[in-house]
């Protein structure tokens, strides 16, 4: 199986088939941020944090590194002027919910992002699906999913299920980059008003 | 009959049909499309057969109802053959007269044809009226011919005879190059050519590969697929076919919308018709050949529709996009090489089979190949359904087909491209239609939907609008969609509410590029234009919002105010009679005045006032003058100075 050789910001990278740009990246001590990423996850690709500058054969394009697969000759860059401003409103467009997640006051600080330009509705949950798809691909007890769609997508517990399983486990609970609390207040609804907020 | 084994049984299967058709015997063909069932077209056909049953004129005169001709305006629409005769707006009672004078005595009933709201004049024949003059009906044409229930009707047309041809005389290799050769670019969305996509999943190493009809249709307004699937199912099935041969598929797909239940019905008939005849199954016309049709019924998101989430929910899952760079033709659903193409795309391909490619691509622009359907609606005369060669201008379009702006109102911008399209305005109505045409104009062709908007729309509520809609369908997976534009929604709202802000613009720009470069799907990605087009050609509409609260359509609620101008008003009461909240002061011989305080701005007062007094106005960004004070209130009656 050939490597394969592309370059990322003026570094030359190697890697084989099926790995991506971010796996690459990561494994050449090249950061990039990420929100819904996780190595035992399958890829989500939903937060969007991770978009680079690619360049392949003449054309730049915009691509999410964590499921954009590595490919020969192309020139890839982590930081770039247009990257950053992506960056930049992807943040505070999170922040309006989560203001103070330290992940994300990090990240702002690196960016200069402004937590506050735009209207803030601090709800917390910033949808990465981390808890959601760590229970169902790790756990695999489903016990956590999405419910709704768009702007009203929520996580929400089953009771049933989390009543069995999720006092023994909380693995999710650590993995959320909000706040560790999220996770734990809507279980705790689920347990104390279940069917509460979706009539 | 049993099932044809060859081509040359097909054909003679035809002949028959044909032969059992007396040509010169007249047929009653009644729309029963959508449209037309709305305003009544069901009992119509109930009462022609009853009364041409009750005539003894059953043996020579048939009756049929049909898919949609597009001309739903003027429903239900009737055209009797062989003279196509074509009368509008029939209603059972018009029936007897009907079958005495034209059937019976070949006698035209002149009120019920269309009449030129121009000139007066009549036009007999369906090709006569100026709605179907100028168009091109290659692909809906026939939807007025067939019976959809009837697989005959189709076959007697000439159906199926590209399948015959391809799996008879052409290798599957040809039938791809004649489609590539074609041009043909898809008919739903992006506009990418459909040979080139067959291409890509015929040579995909995968051996197991899947064609798939996205009858998604979920575009608010459009129905030019709904149409091709209740009127002509199996032009669909037929082209599916075709496709699954060129490409190496052996399973197809129908992907509808399960608010789609008649074209769900007719679709499981035509496939059940098309195995019967052995056009569908094993060893189609003896080629060899199998294919097999699954229908799924799809829960309705417009997201649905988007290539990736459509594969997705097909498998059984919950409807969102995949975050992938690899093209769904070779890696699709389950993972397959998937071949996805939209209903009029489909319905296409036999024509270009059977007529070959160099037919196709002698109508059309250099970019765009051959004809597409518009869902014309919206501030026009005449609403429907047309299709026209690409390269026709917009101005045509709406002009010479849809007979221009209603009430002699101003044109002011036609949004084209369903909700993701973009507007676009006066100074380019010579615009022609075309896939790269449009998207350089800041909209795109989409599907299809046209939407044209008069001088009372405001292009930053329209914007709301759109972006609106699309907040609400947006699935909620990636943050630049879900996020982005709930923002956009709310700062565009503050903006038509007269609570827009100096930088607004360039938070919504700013918002609209991360939307189009990072977002996951092409909903996210296209759901800034309905903003990015109106700012680029009526910015100065958003900067009076901002600037001056004013509303320069005076169409947004919040910006305007009602008005009666003393020197018109004549007293006569009708808007104090039907004001919702009371608000309206006056008397006979009293000029009425509105408390501003008082009044909710529903604008009851300005549609009621008798259009020969119009003395309700409206104003934006304006002071509203006091009222007439109370001793110059009293109307002195003018006909006395008069007589
Ligand atoms: C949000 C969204 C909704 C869509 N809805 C439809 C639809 O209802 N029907 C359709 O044919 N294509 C729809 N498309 C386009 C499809 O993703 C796809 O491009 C198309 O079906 C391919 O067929 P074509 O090449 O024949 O146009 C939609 C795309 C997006 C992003
Ligand atoms: S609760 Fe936390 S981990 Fe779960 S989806 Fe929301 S932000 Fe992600
Ligand atoms: S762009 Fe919108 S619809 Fe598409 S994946 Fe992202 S959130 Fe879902
Ligand atoms: S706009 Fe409506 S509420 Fe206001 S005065 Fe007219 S009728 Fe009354
Ligand atoms: S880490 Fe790539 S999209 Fe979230």
């Amino acid at each position: 199986m050939g490597d394969i050789q592309f370059e990322i910001d003026g570094q030359t990278v190697t890697a084989v088939p099926g790995m991506t740009v971010l796996e690459v990246a990561q494994k050449h001590g090249i950061y990039i941020p990420t929100l819904c990423h996780h190595e035992k996850l399958e890829p989500f690709g939903g937060c969007r944090l991770c978009i680079v500058e690619v360049e392949d054969r003449g054309w730049t394009k915009y691509v999410v590194s964590c499921v954009f697969p590595a490919a020969g000759g192309i020139i890839v860059r982590t930081r770039s002027e247009k990257v950053d401003r992506l960056r930049k409103t992807i943040l505070e467009l999170l922040m309006a919910h989560a203001p103070d997640a330290p992940q994300l006051v990090e990240l702002a600080k690196v960016y200069g992002a402004d937590p506050n330009r735009y209207e803030s509705d601090p709800s917390f949950c910033i949808h990465c699906g981390l808890c959601v798809r760590y229970c169902a691909e790790v756990a695999q007890k489903n016990a956590i999913g999405f419910v709704d769609r768009g702007i009203n997508k929520e996580i929400s517990f089953v009771p049933e299920i989390a009543a069995q399983y999720c006092n023994d486990c909380k693995a999710c609970f650590p993995l959320c980059p909000t706040s560790y609390l999220q996770a734990a207040f809507v279980y705790a609804q689920a347990m104390t008003f279940p069917g509460a907020g979706h009539n | 009959m049993a099932r044809l084994e060859t081509p040359e049984a097909l054909e003679s299967f035809r002949q028959e049909i044909l032969s059992r058709r007396d040509p010169d015997s007249p047929c009653v063909s009644i729309c029963a499309g959508a449209g037309c069932v709305a305003s009544g077209a069901d009992e119509v056909i109930a009462v022609f057969e009853k009364e041409i049953e009750a005539k003894g004129l059953s043996a020579t005169v048939s009756t049929k109802g049909t898919g949609c001709p597009g001309f739903c305006e003027q429903g239900p629409v009737v055209v009797i053959y062989p003279e196509e005769i074509c009368y509008l707006q029939v209603q059972a009672k018009d029936v007897p007269e009907i079958v005495a004078q034209t059937i019976e005595n070949k006698q035209v009933v002149e009120r019920l044809c269309y009449k030129d709201p121009a000139t007066g004049e009549r036009a007999v024949k369906e090709s006569d009226i100026p709605f179907y003059r100028s168009q091109q009906r290659t692909v809906l044409c026939n939807n007025i011919k067939i019976d959809s229930k009837r697989i005959e009707d189709y076959l007697a047309l000439g159906g199926y005879a590209a399948l015959a041809k391809a799996l008879g005389q052409m290798t599957d290799l040809e039938v791809l190059e004649e489609v590539k050769k074609s041009n043909i670019r898809g008919r739903g969305g992006a506009g990418f050519p459909a040979g080139r996509k067959w291409e890509g999943s015929r040579n995909a190493k995968e051996p197991i590969k899947y064609v798939i009809v996205n009858a998604d249709e979920g575009d608010p307004g459009a129905f030019m697929d709904r149409a091709l699937l209740e009127g002509n199912p199996h032009s669909i099935l037929e082209g599916l076919i075709l496709g699954g041969y060129a490409v190496g598929a052996h399973e197809g797909y129908f992907y509808v919308r399960q608010e789609y239940p008649l074209a769900v019905k007719n679709i499981h008939l035509a496939i059940q018709q098309a195995e019967h005849y052995g056009l569908l199954g094993e060893n189609i016309l003896g080629s060899g050949f199998d294919f097999k049709v699954i229908v799924h019924q799809g829960a309705g998101a417009f997201v649905c529709g988007e290539s990736t989430a459509l594969m997705t929910s097909l498998e059984g899952k919950a409807g969102e996009p995949r975050p992938k760079y690899v093209r769904s033709n070779v890696k699709g659903l389950w993972e397959r090489p998937s071949v996805l193409n939209n209903v009029e795309t489909w319905a296409n391909i036999p024509l270009i089979i059977d007529k070959g490619a160099d037919w196709f691509t002698s109508v059309g622009t250099d970019s765009s190949k051959g004809t597409k359907i518009f869902s014309l609606v919206g501030k026009i005369t005449n609403t429907g359904l047309v299709e026209v060669p690409m390269g026709m201008t917009l101005r045509e379009i709406i002009y010479d087909i849809g007979g221009g702006i209603p009430n002699n109102k101003k044109f002011k911008a036609v949004q084209t491209g369903g909700p993701s399209g973009g507007c676009i305005p006066e100074h380019l109505l010579d615009l022609q239609v075309g896939f790269d045409e449009l998207t350089k104009a800041g909209s795109m062709m989409g599907s299809g939907g046209m939407i044209v908007m008069d001088e009372d729309t405001c292009m930053v509520d329209v914007a709301r609008y759109f972006i609106a809609f699309l907040t609400d369908e947006s699935c909620g997976k990636c943050v630049p969609c879900r996020e982005g534009l709930r923002q956009m929604h709310r700062i565009l709202t503050n903006i038509t509410q007269g609570k827009g802000k100096q930088g607004d613009i360039e938070l919504l720009e700013e918002l609209a590029e991360t939307a189009v470069e990072a977002s996951l799907c092409a909903l996210g990605k296209s759901a800034p234009n309905p903003f990015l087009s109106t700012l680029k050609y009526f910015r100065e509409e958003y900067e009076a919002h901002i600037n001056d609260k004013r509303c320069p359509a005076l169409a947004c609620k919040e910006l305007i105010n009602f008005y009666i101008d003393p020197d018109r008003c004549t007293g006569c009461g009708t808007c104090r009679k039907q004001c919702p909240a009371d608000a309206i002061n006056g008397d006979k011989n009293l000029i009425h005045i509105i408390d501003q305080d008082k009044c909710t701005r529903c604008g009851t007062c300005f549609e009621v006032c008798p259009p020969k007094f119009s003395s309700v106005v409206k104003l934006s960004g304006e002071p509203v003058p006091d009222p007439v004070p109370e001793e110059e209130r009293t109307i002195r009656k003018k006909t006395k100075e008069k007589g």
